[in-house]
């Protein structure tokens, strides 16, 4: 391409910059029944094909698990579904009408995709009731922030996400102080206070206890419906939540369908056996 | 609202203020009221270095917010309190007129010396206090918002920031030293004679300003916790302890971060311009990196992140300097290196730290 021609790209009239794009008029729009599409994605580092042409659709609404053996680009594709990373090519799109490649991770998150990491980050200097305030959807700009203060509405949410979560007795305990399980569950309220749409939860019950493992399952269980919500882990805990999986191989999808399908998919055998 | 509602949980505050206050009342009266000669007089000099220390309380008080809360290790604050000084010395420096050695009523004495024939253009404007007092908080919170807008929004962190404020003050140090700059070069700006039409020697004035700065430092005080007891302080400390997540639920850590740094350099300023009308000079040697890590030990050894705890390790490590400098010269700097490892490896939260946990066993 010429010189003039690059020009003339870069400067096309109907060009609206990534960084001046307002998420204030974006709404999720899941008529199509579809929330999250990721087409033709594909993501390499200092040459290692890390997603490659990877298609994936989550319904709305849906509990979905992802599977894969390591390397198989699961941390990856959520990195770039929160906007961490960005695809050398492919399109991902949120809803029918939001282009996630053009958003920066903050506008993200505010459009409504949570994301809960595999090693579990609460504040641990703040309380269970502030780490809960502090992750709660509203106005995060600096002033307002400032200005900030609970009303009986907003004090109510809290609560009903206590008991989602099931920490009502340690609302005043510092975040610090709670188990490794407490802190993941926690963790999921915090999203959960942020009204997500989509709910990105990576490998949730890495050293937890069976108890603990049980109380998870139920807790994601409970989440699909109002939520949809993508779950990434092995084999055995993602049979206990028993939902359709997909598996990913190479950076792109092996097989997709419920868990006996899948367990039964040679290919899948190969994969985890071979 | 009632500006005192915000020391409702803080004790350590509710103590400071207090004792603020008995010292603001009590000084002046055992100044002037008390006759010299009595054991219960407080001489001018006394005065005058008690309002030094207030001041040195303030820039505590503005490092902590950043360290303490944000996580933000600054060690350039000095630069921020040198340039709120400057801006005041050269208000100050107009105040003098034809009263300079040269008697010259247009031009400053070191530019007369120099050869100058007409005022810089940047020291237009600076005859006006309230131009000065302007240029005291915008020059020190517009070089914090660029500084600040550059460094954090690369995502500059932990020992990298540090090492840039730290040249940043270095670097106008070097730039403060020339003579070209116009702002008195080495020897900087002094002779001050009055402010606002009263005489800088007298006593009354030098009581003015030690109260000056007591009620700046209340208020400052009164503004921080306010900042931190607001949801933006839990914000800043969670941008502190995980600054990734924090981003991640939504934040803009980024402006946080310059809002509280450009807000702290605003007060730093104010405290040079408190100090220098009592000390009688500014010079660049108020730039020097070591300042700047002076300060941050005050910090550490009252306590971060208390605030309080800031005002009382700046006003114990500025005693301990002063006594010490007098009765062994020699020895002070092997204090005060002495004493940061102590506080480093002893306290770790620092001497109110120290009173914390007495008060929580207890």
């Amino acid at each position: 391409m010429s010189a003039l021609e690059n020009f003339r790209e870069t400067w096309r009239r109907d060009r609206v910059w990534d960084f001046m794009v307002s998420t204030s008029g974006m709404r999720l729009d899941i008529s199509h029944g579809t929330i999250l599409y990721l087409e033709g994605v594909s993501v390499s580092f200092d040459g290692f094909k890390a997603i490659d042409d990877l298609n994936l659709y989550i319904d709305a609404g849906e509990l979905r698990c992802i599977i894969g053996p390591n390397g198989a680009g699961k941390t990856t594709m959520m990195d770039i579904i929160t906007g961490k990373t960005r695809p050398d090519s492919g399109t991902a799109w949120f809803g029918q009408s939001i282009d996630l490649l053009r958003l920066s991770e903050p506008q993200i998150a505010e459009l409504g995709i949570g994301r809960k990491f595999q090693k579990p980050t609460v504040f641990e200097q703040h309380s269970v009731f502030e780490n809960l305030e502090l992750a709660m959807a509203g106005d995060k700009r600096v002033w307002p922030t400032l200005r900030a203060s609970l009303n009986g509405e907003q004090k109510d949410r809290i609560q009903e996400i206590l008991e989602t979560i099931g920490l009502q007795e340690h609302v005043q305990q510092r975040a610090g102080s709670l188990s490794h399980g407490q802190k993941q569950w926690l963790e999921i309220g915090m999203l959960l206070m942020q009204d997500p749409h989509l709910l990105l939860v990576d490998e949730p019950v890495a050293g937890m206890t069976h108890q603990e493992m049980d109380r998870t399952a139920e807790l994601l269980t409970s989440l699909a419906g109002r939520h949809s919500v993508v779950v990434e882990h092995d084999m055995d805990f993602v049979r206990s939540i028993a939902n359709k999986v997909t598996v990913l191989h190479q950076g792109s999808v092996l097989a997709e369908g419920s868990m006996d399908e899948v367990q039964n998919d040679p290919r899948v055998v190969e994969v985890y056996l071979g | 609202m009632n500006p005192l509602s915000v020391l409702k949980n803080d004790r350590g505050g509710q103590i400071f203020l207090g004792l603020l206050l008995l010292v603001a009342v009590s000084v002046p009266i055992l100044n002037l009221v008390v006759p010299e000669g009595h054991p219960l007089h407080l001489s001018t000099y006394t005065v005058t270095l008690t309002g030094k220390y207030l001041t040195y309380a303030l820039l505590a008080l503005a490092v902590d917010l950043v360290w303490g809360y944000l996580g933000i290790l600054s060690l350039g604050h000095g630069a921020f309190f040198a340039l709120g000084g400057y801006a005041m010395g050269m208000y100050l420096m107009r105040q003098i007129g034809d009263r300079g050695v040269y008697g010259n009523p247009e031009l400053p004495d070191f530019m007369v010396f120099l050869n100058w024939q007409e005022l810089p253009w940047f020291w237009h404007g600076f005859d006006q206090f309230w131009f000065a007092a302007l240029m005291v908080m915008l020059v020190p919170g517009l070089l914090a918002f660029v500084f600040g807008w550059l460094a954090f929004r690369s995502r500059v962190t932990g020992v990298y920031l540090s090492i840039i404020t730290q040249a940043l003050t270095y670097a106008l140090m070097l730039a403060f030293f020339r003579n070209e700059m116009g702002f008195g070069g080495n020897n900087g700006l002094t002779d001050f004679k009055d402010i606002l039409g009263f005489d800088l020697q007298s006593d009354a004035t030098r009581i003015g300003l030690f109260l000056a700065s007591a009620i700046a430092l209340a208020l400052a005080y009164l503004a921080c916790r306010y900042i931190v007891n607001s949801r933006l302080g839990r914000v800043a400390v969670a941008v502190r302890d995980a600054e990734s997540r924090t981003r991640f639920i939504g934040y803009r850590v980024e402006r946080v971060k310059l809002a509280l740094f450009t807000f702290s350099a605003v007060l730093a300023g104010i405290a040079g311009a408190l100090y220098v009308p009592q000390v009688g000079i500014i010079n660049p040697g108020e730039f020097s990196p070591l300042n700047s890590i002076e300060l941050v030990i005050w910090v550490a050894v009252g306590g971060r992140a208390t605030l309080y705890g800031a005002v009382a390790g700046a006003l114990m490590v500025n005693y301990g300097k002063t006594y010490f400098t007098a009765a062994l010269p020699d020895m002070w700097l092997f204090a005060l290196g002495g004493l940061f490892v102590l506080v480093t490896l002893f306290l770790p939260r620092g001497v109110t730290g120290l009173l914390r946990r007495k008060e929580a066993t207890a």
